[in-house]
């Protein structure tokens, strides 16, 4: 894919693309990858303290802890982006933050107070979703197939 | 009057009446803080949305501008405006409560010098005694247009830069005494095949080296005939690159007298990485800082080479590349061959 589409440009296109690529400053990748693993630890650490209080205070069992473990990680990463600060953390954390279910509830949150200006049905309604769909719309869609694909590997077995 | 292929040049010399900068609180704590005419704090300006924002920068610089060239708008005969919302909303919207005969103008970023040149070619031809010329950005409405909701947590890399949150306008006018438009340099789309907008830097260069190339040949001038010569949102890495492919192409601009605007609005301030841009970062850094340093003497002539990425959000998804664009105009003190 790649390749092809260079093969469209003309060579000086392509001169000019390599002088651009030697002024591109890199992306400082092993930073990068070190602040995500650690940040993304962080915040799972954090869950797994509020799921402990959860089973130790208010009776529930490790299964039934999962659900409002989850909710208390998307109501603080939702006030953080109300408040202006998870793009702030995102920006210096990358992946670390936007790969557990924080990332997904501040994408949500994000696009609704953006447009919040256009009214509740047009504006939040029909835009909050705009970066989560596609995580809900092909995790719902590997989900399907992998099950299928369970069914029938146990019907055969 | 044409000279050469892209380039007018202005016999009257039409004057720049008077110049305002809006900004907002970041571009306020910058280095050219002291540059501006009116500095918000409130990023929204006490709207409820950033486009409304927008507008308020624009109509804020348009009557500022106005004020400062003591004129009445009624006296104005054209606006010539333009911003980077879809439908050019801001300007169109600050046209009607401004209620100035209105043309409305997209070049991306290069609207500042777009409406510069052709407001000062109106002049010229006898078809106006005044025109503004106005343009501006918002960093809230920039970012959420053409990329991600304003407080999505993504990570930008090294080559992205900061829009702007700022309007300039600058009043144009057949008499009076200022700075004078010289010349101006249209020039043509420049598309190298880069399609990353999180490095328009690297997009635009080719294209300011293109107008700046054609601007010196249809003028015949040598090429160290300007006591400055700026870009309009090249970035540190567009900057660093047309420092490169000047030399490269003949041009020989002395490189200290080369400088970026989206490199001087915030210093050098790692959190807008690349530098600033959008249509509020040139025309700022003009209208604000540069001529300012022009009136106090500093400089006798200058280039302004405003650079514009002509994409939209749907073009980059289909995967089309980013065609770019830069316009030149040439500004001289009253008097430049004395002192």
């Amino acid at each position: 894919m790649a390749d092809q589409k260079k093969k469209k440009l003309t060579p000086v296109q392509q001169e000019y693309q390599q002088l651009a690529k030697r002024h591109e400053p890199p992306r400082p990748l092993l930073r990068n990858f070190t602040r995500a693993f650690f940040t993304g630890g962080i915040i799972c650490l954090i869950g797994q303290g509020i799921q402990e209080m959860f089973i130790r205070y208010f009776d529930f069992t490790e299964k039934t802890a999962g659900n409002p473990t989850t909710a208390v990680l998307i109501f603080l990463s939702a006030l953080l982006t109300g408040l202006g600060v998870y793009d702030r953390i995102a920006q210096w954390a990358g992946a670390g933050t936007s790969v557990p279910v924080t990332g997904f509830a501040n994408s949500i949150a994000s696009a609704a107070i953006d447009h919040r200006s256009e009214g509740f049905v047009l504006g939040v309604g029909g835009n909050m979703f705009k970066l989560a769909g596609s995580v809900i719309v092909f995790g719902v869609f590997s989900a399907f197939v992998i099950g299928i694909v369970k069914t029938l590997i146990k019907m055969g077995g | 009057m044409r000279q050469g292929h892209q380039t007018w040049v202005f016999p009257s010399r039409p004057v720049i009446l008077s110049t305002a900068a809006i900004g907002g609180p970041f571009e306020a704590k910058g280095p050219l803080g002291e540059d501006f005419d009116i500095t918000h704090g409130d990023l929204m300006l006490g709207q409820d949305s950033w486009e409304k924002a927008e507008k308020v920068l624009l109509e804020e610089a348009c009557d500022k501008a106005l004020e400062k060239a003591g004129l009445q708008k009624e006296q104005v005969h054209f606006l010539l405006a333009g911003d980077l919302m879809n439908q050019i909303i801001t300007s169109s919207f600050s046209a009607r409560t401004l209620g100035i005969p209105y043309i409305g103008l997209f070049g991306a970023c290069s609207t500042a010098m777009e409406s510069l040149a052709l407001g000062a070619l109106l002049v010229d031809s006898q078809s106006a005694d005044y025109v503004l010329a106005a343009t501006g950005s918002h960093n809230g409405a920039a970012e959420k247009q053409y990329r991600y909701p304003t407080e999505y947590g993504s990570q930008k890399p090294p080559t992205a830069q900061w829009t702007v949150t700022g309007a300039g306008a600058a009043v144009v006018g057949n008499k009076g005494s200022g700075l004078r438009v010289h010349a101006a340099t249209i020039g043509r789309i420049v598309d190298m095949g880069l399609s990353d907008p999180f490095n328009m830097g690297a997009a635009m260069a080719p294209a300011a080296l293109s107008t700046i190339e054609t601007h010196f040949r249809d003028m015949r001038l040598p090429h160290d005939h300007y006591d400055l010569v700026v870009t309009g949102d090249l970035g540190k890495v567009g900057h660093q690159i047309l420092s490169e492919l000047l030399p490269k192409h003949n041009v020989d601009i002395p490189l200290d007298r080369y400088i970026d605007c989206g490199k001087l609005i915030y210093g050098d301030n790692p959190t807008v990485w690349s530098g600033g841009s959008g249509c509020g970062c040139v025309a700022t850094v003009t209208y604000g800082h540069l001529l300012r340093r022009m009136r106090e003497g500093e400089w006798k002539r200058i280039l302004v080479v405003a650079t514009g990425a002509l994409l939209s959000p749907i073009s980059y998804q289909q995967g089309e590349s980013i065609p770019c664009i830069a316009h030149a105009v040439a500004i001289e003190a009253e008097h430049p061959e004395e002192g």
